[in-house]
């Protein structure tokens, strides 16, 4: 087989009994049999992959972009073997590394070598290997003083970094990783990107699911653009992002109908509207909203706005909860979000809108999008290049001293 | 380089034997981690591995050998009461870990694949360790009583294998079978305690009236209890087809146990 990984026809179903009917005890599910011996549970199918298609070569760095709930994750481990597909069949390569989440398997009272010796192991790596690479490991994470102090004593800082470490220096052929990279500080992260970078150019294949843009065009050369279980883009990553950015509009078509959206439902916004489409960068934004009602829920509610640049970066988290807001659910509520001192580049944004309790009730992603005007707020004008970097402006100034 | 292919699981799924073998390390790391986790405290670790079948044993002694005044044959009864106490606490170690071990693991059965049977099986290390303790004080006191078991001493290794893999079987269905069903955790324990007073651990055969001499014998466990006492006091030696039946069922066990967890298995990450 020449490639690292091919993929045919691959399906992922996941069965959901219908509400009501979920036993998670020997006892109840033995009586519900006495006491229907001839009813079967009934099952929801959900369906989070279909007919999955891939060819991805020796030495590729894959991202592998989609909204929530597109099934990155769950093309992520199908891929690593710790779901199994519905249907269809993988071919992999070689060994099959995952970075799922930074320090699974780690134990608090063990030391930071016996740590680093049982996560490396459970990530696949041979004896041999660590022992060999163990001072490389260490070196990397910077903890060589900390190695016979239990893990528990480490700061957060020194944790992740050392389970980060022990994850980036696997030698196996294909590396799967999940948002990992967003761990430690701006050096350490630097330095991870650069790893990665490193073990694509040695010949292995790299996939990598993110949220981020950024850190994809940082890592990747090539992109998949998963859209509700399927792919529908493979190629380079500007391309792939283009496609995130273009299926906005029928996503957002698409999550009008509460019924479709994700949450539990018991509450629904049921408008959401911004009051300007198209701003200057300084301009308030200001979002207007309405919850119906349900005497149902017990206790009030928070919500909670997101503003998300083109790629689907969240630039800003506006969450009721900081400001004290809470809403009471027995009756319709109609609100409305006031963000100020927010300067944006100019492009196109899109905003979610979500309702929460103890856990999220609707989650209105794409409820709306507006777009800030190509103007700079700044007294003097200047070449383009002093605008480039940044995610967002600022209002500032120099004072000489 | 050898290609993985991944397929939907099939109805009957044998375990990846190969695979098993090459991941053999992971499950030497969890068996230390449990180890190390335990002994630490050294001090506290190892006196109670030792004080916990001691302390078993004493009371057995008192209750049965002196309360109900029953006899233990031509040992003391402490002596007889502690070889039952070791074996009983090996076989119900191994269940009462593995069956609880994917549960307390499941970030990592969650997050990243490995073999899964690794993980109930790697209990028996650690439990295999306490028995070892536990046997060498056992050893200890057979010379200062004096008893001599006899050539069958050496079949001693066998029984204990046997009873292992029999413990492992039931253990890698309960963990199995645990994931999804949590109330197992619960009733497990007491089935296990039931079974303590229903198998002749801390009283001899002879002592049981002849006729529900039956049902103890329809009890695997009495078999493994009667050849391991055979093995390691020199106590009557049970009928050959008790020696070969226990071996029998600890396979047959184990074969359905693994049968059961492959069936489970895939979707664990999924109920999880």
């Amino acid at each position: 087989m020449n490639g690292a990984i091919r993929v045919s026809g691959l399906g992922k179903t996941y069965r959901i009994a219908r509400s009501g009917q979920h036993v998670n005890r020997a006892t109840e599910a033995v009586l519900q049999r006495l006491r229907h011996p001839l009813q079967r549970t009934e099952y929801e199918e959900f369906e989070a992959l279909r007919d999955i298609d891939l060819q991805i070569g020796w030495g590729e760095a894959v991202g592998i972009v989609g909204r929530n709930g597109a099934g990155k994750s769950t093309l992520l481990k199908v891929l690593t073997r710790i779901t199994a597909p519905s249907t269809g069949r993988i071919e992999l390569g070689g060994r099959v590394g995952s970075l799922l989440e930074v320090g699974t398997g780690f134990h608090p009272e063990l030391t930071g070598r016996e740590n680093v010796y049982l996560n490396g192991t459970l990530l696949g790596m041979r004896r041999k290997e660590i022992q060999r690479r163990f001072d490389e490991i260490v070196d990397f994470a910077g903890v060589d003083r900390f190695l016979d102090t239990p893990v528990k004593r480490y700061s957060s800082g020194m944790y992740v970094r050392l389970a980060f470490s022990v994850a980036a220096h696997l030698e196996t052929e294909i590396l799967a990783i999940d948002e990992v990279l967003a761990v430690g500080d701006a050096e350490f992260q630097a330095k991870s990107i650069a790893k990665m970078r490193e073990a694509a150019r040695s010949g292995r294949t790299v996939l990598y699911v993110s949220h981020q843009a950024q850190t994809v065009s940082a890592l990747c050369d090539s992109a998949l653009f998963l859209d509700r279980g399927t792919v529908t883009f493979q190629g380079p990553v500007e391309d792939a992002l283009a496609e995130y950015r273009r299926t906005f509009s029928s996503f957002q078509a698409s999550q009008q109908d509460p019924s479709r959206r994700s949450g539990t439902g018991e509450l629904r916004f049921t408008r959401a509207q911004i009051t300007e489409e198209t701003m200057d960068p300084t301009a308030d934004k200001v979002v207007e909203f309405d919850v119906d009602a349900n005497d149902e829920v017990v206790g009030s509610y928070f919500v909670s706005c997101h503003v998300n640049d083109a790629d689907g970066n969240v630039v800003v988290q506006c969450d009721s909860r900081l400001v004290g807001m809470w809403l009471d659910p027995s009756t319709p509520q109609s609100a409305a979000l006031r963000i100020k001192d927010l300067w944006l580049k100019p492009g196109r944004y899109t905003y979610d809108l979500y309702l929460c309790k103890a856990g999220i009730l609707d989650a209105w992603e794409g409820a709306g999008a507006f777009e800030v005007l190509p103007k700079a707020p700044y007294p003097a004008v200047t070449s383009d290049e002093a605008l480039t970097h940044g995610q967002v402006l600022a209002d500032f100034e120099y004072e000489r001293r | 380089m050898s290609t993985i292919v991944i397929t939907p699981p099939g109805r009957l799924n044998l375990p990846a034997w190969r695979e098993l073998w090459e991941s053999r390390e992971v499950l030497y790391r969890f068996g230390v981690r449990d180890i190390v986790l335990r002994y630490r405290q050294t001090a506290v670790g190892v006196a109670w591995v030792i004080l916990q079948p001691l302390a078993a044993a004493g009371i057995f002694a008192i209750v049965f050998g002196q309360v109900a005044n029953l006899s233990s044959g031509n040992v003391p009864y402490f002596v007889f009461s502690l070889a039952g106490m070791l074996v009983w606490n090996l076989f119900n170690g191994i269940v009462g870990r593995s069956s609880s071990s994917l549960v307390a693991n499941q970030a990592l059965v969650s997050k990243v694949f490995f073999p899964r049977m690794l993980v109930p099986l790697s209990s028996v290390l650690s439990v295999l360790v306490d028995f070892l303790v536990a046997t060498a004080l056992f050893v200890v006191l057979l010379f200062v009583y004096g008893i001599n078991p006899g050539w069958q001493v050496l079949t001693l290794p066998l029984w204990v294998a046997v009873a292992v893999v029999f413990a492992s079987g039931i253990g890698l269905a309960a963990s199995a079978v645990m994931v999804k069903y949590r109330d197992v955790n619960y009733a497990l324990p007491w089935v296990m305690q039931i079974l303590l007073y229903a198998t002749p651990v801390a009283y001899t055969l002879d002592s049981v009236p002849r006729d529900l001499l039956w049902l103890f014998n329809l009890n695997p466990l009495t078999w493994l209890l009667e050849c391991f006492r055979w093995a390691a006091l020199g106590s009557p030696a049970p009928p050959a087809w008790q020696m070969f039946g226990i071996a029998g069922v600890a396979v047959l066990v184990f074969a359905a146990g693994t049968l059961v967890f492959q069936k489970m298995e895939r979707g664990f990450a999924d109920v999880i």
